[in-house]
């Protein structure tokens, strides 16, 4: 720690929490916004002191948003069936690379890491999965372009295994006639969780954050958006019109698009589930940033 | 298992080995498949961008048009405006994004452990949100008719609307302060963990020679960053011909009028592909951006290498 003088004791303090409140009132606006009465919200903008409350926006996601409900029942789906999909490969191939003497393994690790490196970009991969793996407008489309495994996330828990994991305790159980599997179930993965636990958040954040899947390979079955999707949309939807509207000087009808009270409603909706976990797993959640932050 | 008789092998203790491990390889089997599906295959479309890809005919069929979908590409000037702004906002968000992560590292390891807390919980924040919604923060913000700034700053000291989403000049700056904010946080948390670890005697003993602040900053804590510096500015240059789509897509949300601005590699390979159906330029934009991208990233390796071995990434 930098020693110094008294007052300058209080300007770490006085700046940090300046940061603290950039970083937390726009969130507050927005909350604002989606309890604002919508005429306020029209006639005086978004405020941090709302002349009226109303819970309208509210009322109208949880009755009447089937849609809304829906989208938020495939992002809870794709989270947790793409999280255990991308822990479980993410282990099975880093345990075997971590494993001393295996033949190959460093022409594999490479093959892993290579990826890291060279990437074909969007234009191949969204060819390759719509023409090839038909997999536009299916529930797959969600799950398994980008983000069913990172090989990042691969070398990192191999690093990990190579590092905590001793030998000795790999074959001691092997002597015991535990088969590969049986080892790394009962043996590794009990002494890994810090680090399964990291790479668990990480792909929970991604899967449920991501909007580019739905984007790029739900053209038809706009039914299998997920919450991110019908955000972005409305919000799309709802500029376009506008500035349809001003260039060509016609009135587009924006009654048909939810009010603006409604969409900042969803979007805390969307944004709820991210800020009630984190403050319980940031202890865990910064630990990760370090470890896979600098060098994987 | 083990015990298979093999009498023909010339080398028995080899086979063994390899049968013995055959369990190990066979649990690689699902993420090397991935790897193959999701990495390598696109790796060989990038070929593509030597096809003039016509769906109906399909893809494998489509003719060879050599460099055609480059001329295109380069006779609009579409091609100089993503290559600048791309190359032009990674520059900023490295430098600022590193002088504001060591700053805000500094003043964490100033303060103790309870109020560190809640300020690390509190600047990590931006980081878990998506561009969904940081783009509806965005609106709420710069929206014309209610928007914050509008609405709650200009209006009151007497200043006129600012039609924010219509305005291209404003948009590098708009980017790069919500860049920095949805950033900082973490990267901030990855200097503050080589900050603790710096010796605290350093400073008691510069204390004593009648060191100033800014002096131990200077002389202790700069240099012990330095490592953790040069590699993270190393990993962001490897990425300077990628940008954030979310950020640079929906945050100004896909808005023709600001393209002059906003439009970046992603954007545009995006648009090409997607909604303007000129699959030639957008496959020639992703082949440059993944070749210059690897010659990037290898010789920022090579030459960090020859500086300074440690902060080498591989």
């Amino acid at each position: 720690m930098i020693t110094n003088t008294k007052l300058s004791k209080i300007v770490p303090h006085v700046c940090l929490a300046i940061l603290t409140l950039t970083c937390i009132l726009p969130l507050l606006l927005l909350a604002l916004a989606s309890f604002t009465d919508e005429q306020t919200l029209l006639l005086n903008g978004y405020s941090f002191f709302p002349a009226k409350f109303s819970m309208a926006a509210y009322q109208y996601i949880f009755k009447a948003g089937n849609a809304i409900l829906r989208a938020y029942s495939i992002t809870i789906f794709i989270t947790i069936i793409g999280t255990i999909c991308n822990m479980a490969m993410t282990v099975l191939l880093a345990y075997p690379l971590a494993r001393p003497g295996l033949k190959g393994r460093n022409l594999i690790a490479f093959i892993v890491f290579f990826t890291m490196l060279f990437n074909g970009g969007l234009v191949p991969t969204y060819i390759m999965y719509s023409q090839m793996f038909h997999i536009r407008d299916t529930i797959f489309a969600l799950l398994i372009p980008s983000f069913l495994m990172s090989p990042f996330n691969v070398i990192l828990v191999r690093n990990y295994f190579k590092t905590n994991i001793p030998d000795a305790i790999i074959e001691a159980a092997k002597l015991d006639g535990a088969s590969e599997i049986n080892t790394l179930v009962r043996v590794v993965l009990p002494m890994s969780t810090p680090i399964i636990g990291t790479i668990g958040l990480m792909s929970g954040l991604a899967y449920w954050n991501d909007w580019t899947n739905g984007l790029y390979y739900l053209v038809k079955r706009t039914d299998l958006y997920t919450i991110q999707n019908v955000l972005t949309n409305m919000l799309n939807n709802a500029q376009f019109l506008k500035t349809a509207s001003q260039l060509q000087g016609v009135n587009v009808e924006m009654g048909t698009l939810p009010s603006v009270g409604i969409r900042m409603a969803i979007a805390v909706v969307a944004l709820l589930p991210v800020v009630i976990v984190y403050p319980f797993i940031q202890k865990s959640f910064v630990k990760g940033i370090v470890v896979g932050g600098v060098k994987g | 298992m083990e015990k298979t008789i093999q009498p023909k092998s010339q080398k028995p203790k080899k086979v063994n080995r390899f049968t013995k491990d055959l369990p190990l390889y066979a649990l690689m089997i699902p993420g090397l498949l991935y790897l193959l599906l999701n990495n390598y295959l696109p790796m060989f479309g990038l070929s593509f961008a030597f096809k003039k890809i016509n769906y109906s005919v399909g893809i494998f069929k489509s003719p060879w048009v050599g460099f055609d979908n480059f001329k295109y590409l380069f006779q609009t000037k579409d091609a100089f405006i993503i290559f600048r702004n791309t190359l032009l906002y990674n520059l900023a968000f490295i430098v600022l994004g590193t002088v504001l992560a060591i700053v805000v590292a500094i003043l964490l390891s100033q303060v103790r452990a309870k109020s560190l807390r809640v300020y690390q919980t509190s600047i990590l924040l931006p980081f878990l949100l998506s561009s969904a919604v940081i783009s509806y923060l965005a609106f709420a913000f710069l929206s014309v008719d209610n928007g914050f700034i509008n609405n709650s700053i200009l209006e009151p000291l007497g200043m006129k609307d600012i039609s924010w989403y219509s305005s291209p000049q404003y948009w590098p700056v708009i980017l790069t302060v919500i860049y920095l904010w949805k950033s900082f946080g973490y990267s901030s948390i990855l200097y503050y963990a080589t900050l603790v670890g710096i010796d605290d005697s350093y400073y008691e003993a510069a204390v004593i020679d009648g060191a100033s602040t800014w002096q131990q900053i200077k002389h202790i804590t700069l240099p012990c960053l330095k490592t953790t510096i040069i590699t993270l500015v190393v990993i962001h240059l490897g990425r300077m011909f990628y940008s954030d789509f979310g950020l640079f897509y929906q945050v100004p949300m896909n808005n023709g009028l600001l393209y002059n601005t906003t439009n970046t590699i992603d954007t545009y390979v995006y648009r090409g592909l997607l909604q303007l159906n000129d699959i030639g330029r957008s496959s020639a934009a992703g082949f440059m951006q993944s070749i210059l991208g690897f010659i990037l990233v290898m010789g920022a390796n090579i030459i960090t290498r020859k500086v300074d071995k440690d902060s080498a990434l591989f």
